[in-house]
């Protein structure tokens, strides 16, 4: 019973820490996109479409990614192409994406596939209670191998410091001869395509349909993820599991009949988060720890 | 599963941009004009789902007598009253407002425009030109409980609610009607999503309910998530609002589907009769019309994955419900905690159906309020 409950904190925490790592590299270069919401539908769909069309879901995946990509590139065009306020692109390009998917989604609705295949590692699957972690499928591996990467990438290697530089003081790493806008650009159409994942995973695993809206909110919370996270990779891991971990064990909670009210257990993962917040900036850490020109607008000067 | 054409999907997409642009279908000089406001979009194939079905009886019923305009996605709150009055003010002369937040808008609309006929769903609130009207959802839940305690071998039911509303609680207490009269130890196990349509949500409670051992789903809730989930770990359920058969074809038992058209064309047949009326007395949650399985209104679909002798049992509930024979809320019936809500003899009025504020025998914990 606890390793299904397991099980299924895991699944839930996975497109969490997809969209939130993409989003997390996006804000390490300097670009606030609060267009997760927006590029995780338009990944759901493209990548239920795909899987629908071709069969396979491994070329959904795929093509939720791209389609993340492609509509982070909306999104790039305007608010680094001609330098347009960052929170209202981003908030515009949520409602695009709601209800762009929802229109070219609409023959999908009603359909169904099967999702991606459970690959079991051998020895490990079979141990006690961790192993529902070997029991997992390629898009829920392939998240993790991503987190380490970029943890790698960002610490431990130049691109990375020439990325966080170009997120701390973008005016001094364009006097230094890197070109800000193209840093800038990977990284937010590296985000998209990790949105575009975290939305296929949807379609593609947790519920095998397409559906308008069927993120319900699930962009939001990877952005606070990031934060909560401090913009440290490892930390969206921890944090995705932690708010999936809540989010379950109040659905539990109520099926064993706890005399708690569930507007209470549902508030619990917020509730968690916001405490979080509050003990990591007294320690005086999250607000340092912020990319320093998270959200402003690059003028390239000659 | 039927598969299709990626250009064909493309091209299909192109026609509903531009079919987006000009929703009303082609007016006819003397055609009565018939407005819907939708909650969410006809892609939930959920609630809003059901109700396009009904708009799409009603074209094919009245043919170029009446012409639909409908809106979707109009969110409960100031924005509906906006949506109304404009539909109003085109010049449609009956409009539905479908979903229980519009009523307090469309009352206000409604005495903004005396000429114009309002129809409200699911709301107990009135005027000279407003009218109300609803499904006996329960009806359905019930036969549901006689199915889900002739097929569970844990004696445990999973129960998804979206809120803990009287229409929600009547579901439940239905369901457990039915689950009981055939089925002294089976237990419901209720868990609340406080959503009304979250897929992985309810996805997420469906697993957890099947972990904690439950072999029989149940939902209030709008998406096919449950299914879906129920089919993978081989539990069975029951599909909402519309038929789910597609998502879960070895897991849906069967559907209970809100059959809108018969509604929507009697109410526009009275108007152009002239016989359309509010009805009489005080207001009430029943509103004017509350029909159920009897006249079509719930429509369940075929029973399947069930041995003959469970869908022998179902068809005999659903037939009795519908000649009336069989009264699901009758005495002897006790509240989950012992105390008597009806002695033998005695039967809940309508009234007593919306003032439910307790789980019936067979139901655990209680109500959160």
């Amino acid at each position: 019973m606890y390793e299904e409950l397991l099980l299924t904190i895991l699944l839930t925490s996975v497109p969490l820490v997809l969209a939130a790592t993409g989003e997390l590299v996006a804000e390490k270069s300097g670009v606030l996109n609060l267009g997760v919401e927006g590029m995780m539908l338009m990944g759901a769909v493209a990548a239920f479409g795909a899987a629908l069309t071709f069969g396979n879901p491994y070329i959904g995946m795929i093509a939720g990614g791209l389609s993340g990509m492609v509509t982070a590139a909306v999104f790039g065009l305007f608010a680094l192409g001609l330098a347009t306020n960052q929170v209202a692109t981003g908030l515009a390009l949520t409602i695009f994406g709601t209800g762009l998917s929802g229109l070219i989604g609409a023959p999908l609705v009603g359909k169904a596939i099967d999702g991606l295949a459970v690959i079991e590692i051998p020895i490990l699957s079979s141990l006690p209670l961790i192993g529902v972690a070997f029991q997992l499928d390629f898009m829920a591996y392939l998240s993790i191998a991503i987190v380490a990467l970029v943890s790698y990438l960002l610490t431990k290697t130049r691109a990375g410091l020439i990325l966080r530089a170009t997120g701390i003081n973008h005016d001094s790493a364009h006097a230094l001869g890197y070109n800000v806008l193209a840093v800038r650009w990977m990284a937010v159409l590296f985000g998209g395509f990790m949105a575009g994942l975290a939305g296929a995973y949807l379609p593609l695993v947790l519920t095998p349909h397409w559906a308008e809206g069927m993120t319900a909110g699930r962009g939001w919370i990877a952005l606070a993820l990031v934060v909560f996270a401090s913009w440290m990779p490892w930390r969206v891991v921890i944090g995705a599991i932690l708010f999936g971990g809540i989010t379950i064990m109040q659905l539990a909670g109520q099926a064993r009949g706890w005399s708690i009210q569930p507007q209470f257990l549902s508030m619990l993962p917020y509730l968690a988060t916001i405490i979080v917040l509050v003990s990591i900036s007294r320690r005086g850490g999250v607000l340092h720890k912020a990319p320093a020109h998270l959200g402003r607008i690059f003028y390239p000067t000659r | 599963m039927k598969s299709i054409q990626f250009g064909k999907w493309l091209a299909s997409s192109l026609i509903a941009a531009v079919a987006a642009l000009g929703m009303t279908s082609q007016a006819q000089a003397e055609a009565m004009k018939v407005g819907f406001v939708y909650l969410t979009n006809p892609g939930d194939h959920g609630w809003t789902y059901a109700h396009e079905m009904g708009r799409q009886q009603v074209e094919a019923h009245f043919g170029d007598k009446v012409v639909t305009t409908y809106v979707e996605n109009v969110p409960e709150g100031p924005d509906a009253t906006r949506v109304i009055r404009e539909l109003a003010k085109q010049g449609n002369q009956m409009i539905f407002t479908t979903s229980f937040g519009y009523m307090d808008p469309t009352l206000k609309v409604s005495k903004e425009f005396p000429e114009v006929k309002f129809d409200h769903i699911t709301g107990y609130k009135r005027s000279p030109n407003m009218a109300t009207g609803n499904i006996r959802f329960y009806e359905g839940r019930y036969v549901q409980g006689v199915v889900a305690g002739l097929m569970t071998k844990s004696n445990k039911i999973g129960y998804l609610g979206a809120f803990p509303i009287p229409e929600v609680i009547q579901g439940i207490n239905a369901f457990a009607q039915g689950l009981r009269s055939v089925n002294q130890d089976a237990e419901i196990s209720v868990v609340w999503v406080n959503s009304w349509y979250d897929p992985v949500k309810e996805s997420d409670a469906a697993k957890v309910l099947i972990a904690e051992g439950a072999d029989i789903l149940a939902q209030h809730t709008d998406s096919p998530a449950m299914l879906q989930t129920a089919e993978k770990a081989g539990a069975l359920g029951f599909g909402q609002s519309s038929d789910m058969h597609e998502f879960a074809p070895n897991a849906q038992l069967f559907a209970s589907v809100n059959n809108w058209g018969p509604y929507y064309i009697n109410q526009i047949e009275k108007a152009m009769d002239g016989s359309w009326s509010t009805g009489e007395g005080p207001d009430h949650w029943a509103g004017n019309t509350w029909k159920g399985i009897g006249e079509d209104y719930l429509v369940l679909t075929e029973f399947k994955n069930m041995p003959a002798d469970v869908a022998a049992a179902a068809q005999a509930a659903r037939d009795g419900i519908a000649d009336g024979s069989l009264v699901i809320f009758k005495g002897p019936m006790k509240d989950n905690k012992g105390n008597v809500i009806l002695k033998d003899g005695e039967a809940l009025d309508d009234g007593g159906l919306w003032a439910m504020n307790y789980y019936v025998d067979g139901v655990q914990g209680q109500i959160p309020n």
